[in-house]
């Protein structure tokens, strides 16, 4: 993961920076932003459109048109999303499950991952392939015994049951990742605090877990996103709608006002926003990690 | 922790067998591994040769239930149709089975097709824009990428909104419409058959595209820039640069792009389910499962769906495990 940040930006593959007082070149460039802009904007008109949807009412959109000039911009939708459509109790399941888990599974792929880098000995490699293949399992493959292990344990339609799978199934994408950070760590510091009487605990807990934070970070982030917009699992352990985390209660919403698109467009931006701050404020890390995985 | 830290003053002794500790360090993760994720995956090996109904205890074919052969739940996923070409004109609901599992078989086909090569293409395309300086880069790249936070819910809502059929409310259709095209030829998206597939298609590429952009421009970042200087020194054009040098630098990058790209197809679950359900002729195998263990309670049956799902994905999985392996020991 380091190389990625060490190796020096290549910075201008096809395009030379010289300066071009060409009258060609001029409009090259100029055709190229226009094309990259026409192309830019066609790719977010979906959500343009739903966010101009859900500022609208419904009574406009069907008198008007949907390219039609809104005759008012009211946040109303977001208020009756939010309360009487119970986005706001569902974005709180959200959380509840979310949070947990990835303190979860950060805290036990640190583990494993500690001693997958840093001993050596017979089970090392297939234990990490074994969660290496583990990410790329299709869900359907675990449903119907993790629903039944789930119902027999008393989980079922509990958001228990979501942290605990969220965190075992996650834990083979981090443990990868936390796995080959460590693998980098040079080995002659541990040596050395060894050789000072530090229990491996220790080396643990107060050498290599902070050394691993940006990566962690970066893995947290990037969880985070998937975590919260999972929806399968959501259907398949969760039956009681106050439960529901913020996907599943999307669905419900878009059954229960079929046609109300101002609604279910104002639901689902409501549903997205705690991502999009994600992605924001913490973009640097949500992109990082989106490549720890492919770059090794 | 006194224990281990005895273990290491007795270190000295070669003749230890065993080192515990790496075991100790795993005990938690590994029991947790095992029981939801490891033993599960079996499980549903198991299953597969049940009737499960999600209630009663599941009765094996061949063995609890004598009158059927062990493979009953697969004979009926890989020749439906047989018995009931005979009879379909007597008796058409006799076997007439809820989902076609063929549909499902040739749409995630589809879906593979059109995965491993338009995002894979439009991607590299704009890493290649977008990785030399430009003004605005990072605002043109951000708007390729943000889809890729938006869950698949979301995602599926806002486009069936895009793709909604009504002339005066969505999107494209009053486009259309207002263009001259007759009501009556306008396109149904996802209520039309032939259509509704791609349409949904089209909505994951949406989405895919940002994230193989991002995948491209970290492998571009990693490229050696004297091996770029030493190509242009030579007289290369750009196109002899990107052919012969970038795209040969990239492949490593680009194989696990395929991997990611297949894996994600066969995992296509969320936008089939939120936009049409499966119905109008976009079955896949993930929604083919779900419907048939979750809404018909004939869970044996989805187990086997999932196994023959599980089947497919082995091989790719194989694949990139043998990839990563070879780099394990080049180290």
């Amino acid at each position: 993961m380091s190389n990625v940040a060490s190796k020096q930006s290549l910075g201008t593959i096809g395009v030379s920076p010289q300066a071009n007082n060409d009258f060609r070149k001029q409009v090259s460039t100029f055709s190229k932003y226009a094309f990259l802009i026409v192309l830019t904007i066609l790719w977010l008109v979906p959500m343009i459109a739903a966010v101009i949807t859900s500022l609208r009412t419904m009574a406009d959109i069907n008198a008007n048109g949907f390219w039609s000039i809104p005759a008012e911009i009211s946040f109303g939708n977001f208020e009756r999303a939010w309360n009487q459509a119970n986005v706001s109790a569902y974005l709180g399941n959200s959380f509840l499950i979310t949070i947990p888990s990835l303190f979860f599974m950060l805290l036990l792929s640190s583990l494993s991952s500690f001693a997958l880098a840093r001993y050596k000995f017979r089970w090392n490699l297939p234990l990490y392939f074994m969660f290496v293949a583990g990410t790329m399992l299709p869900f359907q493959i675990l449903l119907l015994p993790v629903f039944r292990l789930a119902n027999s344990l008393g989980l079922y339609d509990t958001h228990w049951a979501l942290i605990i799978i969220h965190t075992a199934f996650q834990m083979g994408f981090c443990t990868f990742v936390l796995r080959n950070f460590m693998k980098g760590v040079p080995s002659e510091i541990f040596e050395a605090a060894k050789v000072d009487g530090a229990s491996e605990f220790r080396q643990y807990w107060q050498m290599m877990l902070p050394l691993s934070l940006p990566s962690m970070a970066a893995l947290a982030t990037l969880e985070f996103t998937w975590v919260f917009n999972d929806y399968l699992w959501a259907l398949v352990l969760i039956r009681s709608d106050s439960l529901k985390p913020v996907t599943a209660g999307l669905s419900t919403l878009q059954g229960q006002f079929v046609s109300d698109w101002t609604l279910i467009t104002a639901g689902a931006i409501l549903a997205t926003l705690p991502t999009i701050f994600v992605f924001v404020f913490l973009q640097r890390y949500f992109i990082q990690g989106l490549t720890l995985g492919s770059n090794k | 922790m006194a224990t281990l830290a005895q273990y290491d003053s007795k270190e000295k002794d070669k003749k230890r067998p065993i080192n515990w500790t790496p075991y100790l360090f795993l005990a938690i993760p590994l029991l947790i591994y095992f029981v939801w994720i490891i033993a599960p995956t079996f499980y549903t090996f198991y299953l597969s040769f049940t009737n499960w109904d999600g209630i009663e205890t599941p009765e094996v074919y061949g063995i609890d239930i004598d009158s059927r052969s062990l493979f009953y739940n697969y004979e009926r996923l890989l020749r439906p149709n047989e018995d009931f070409q005979l009879f379909s004109q007597e008796e058409p609901e006799l076997f007439k089975f809820d989902r076609d599992f063929e549909e499902a078989i040739s749409n995630n086909i589809r879906w593979l097709l059109i995965f491993i090569t338009v995002p894979t293409t439009a991607g590299l395309g704009l890493a290649m824009v977008f990785n030399s300086e430009m003004r605005g880069g990072r605002w043109f790249k951000i708007s390729f990428y943000a889809p890729l936070v938006l869950s698949f819910p979301v995602i599926g809502l806002i486009w069936a909104w895009v793709y909604n059929p009504n002339p005066n409310l969505g999107l494209i259709n009053s486009l259309l419409s207002s263009a001259g095209v007759p009501d009556k030829s306008l396109p149904g998206w996802l209520s039309e058959p032939e259509l509704a597939i791609y349409s949904i298609i089209f909505a994951a590429v949406w989405r895919q595209v940002g994230y193989v952009m991002i995948l491209y421009l970290a492998g571009l970042k990693n490229i050696d820039p004297t091996l770029v200087d030493a190509a242009q020194v030579d007289g290369a054009n750009r196109w002899q640069l990107f052919r012969s040098v970038i795209l040969p630098l990239l492949a490593p990058v680009t194989t696990i792009i395929i991997v990611i790209s297949i894996i994600d197809s066969l995992r296509s679950f969320d936008l089939v389910q939120v936009m049409t359900r499966g119905n109008n002729g976009t079955e896949v195998l993930a929604n083919y499962m779900y419907i048939e263990a979750f809404n018909n309670y004939k869970m044996g049956f989805g187990a086997s769906i999932a196994v023959f799902l599980f089947a497919i994905s082995l091989v790719f999985i194989g694949f990139y495990l043998y990839r990563t392996y070879k780099e394990e020991i080049e180290y």
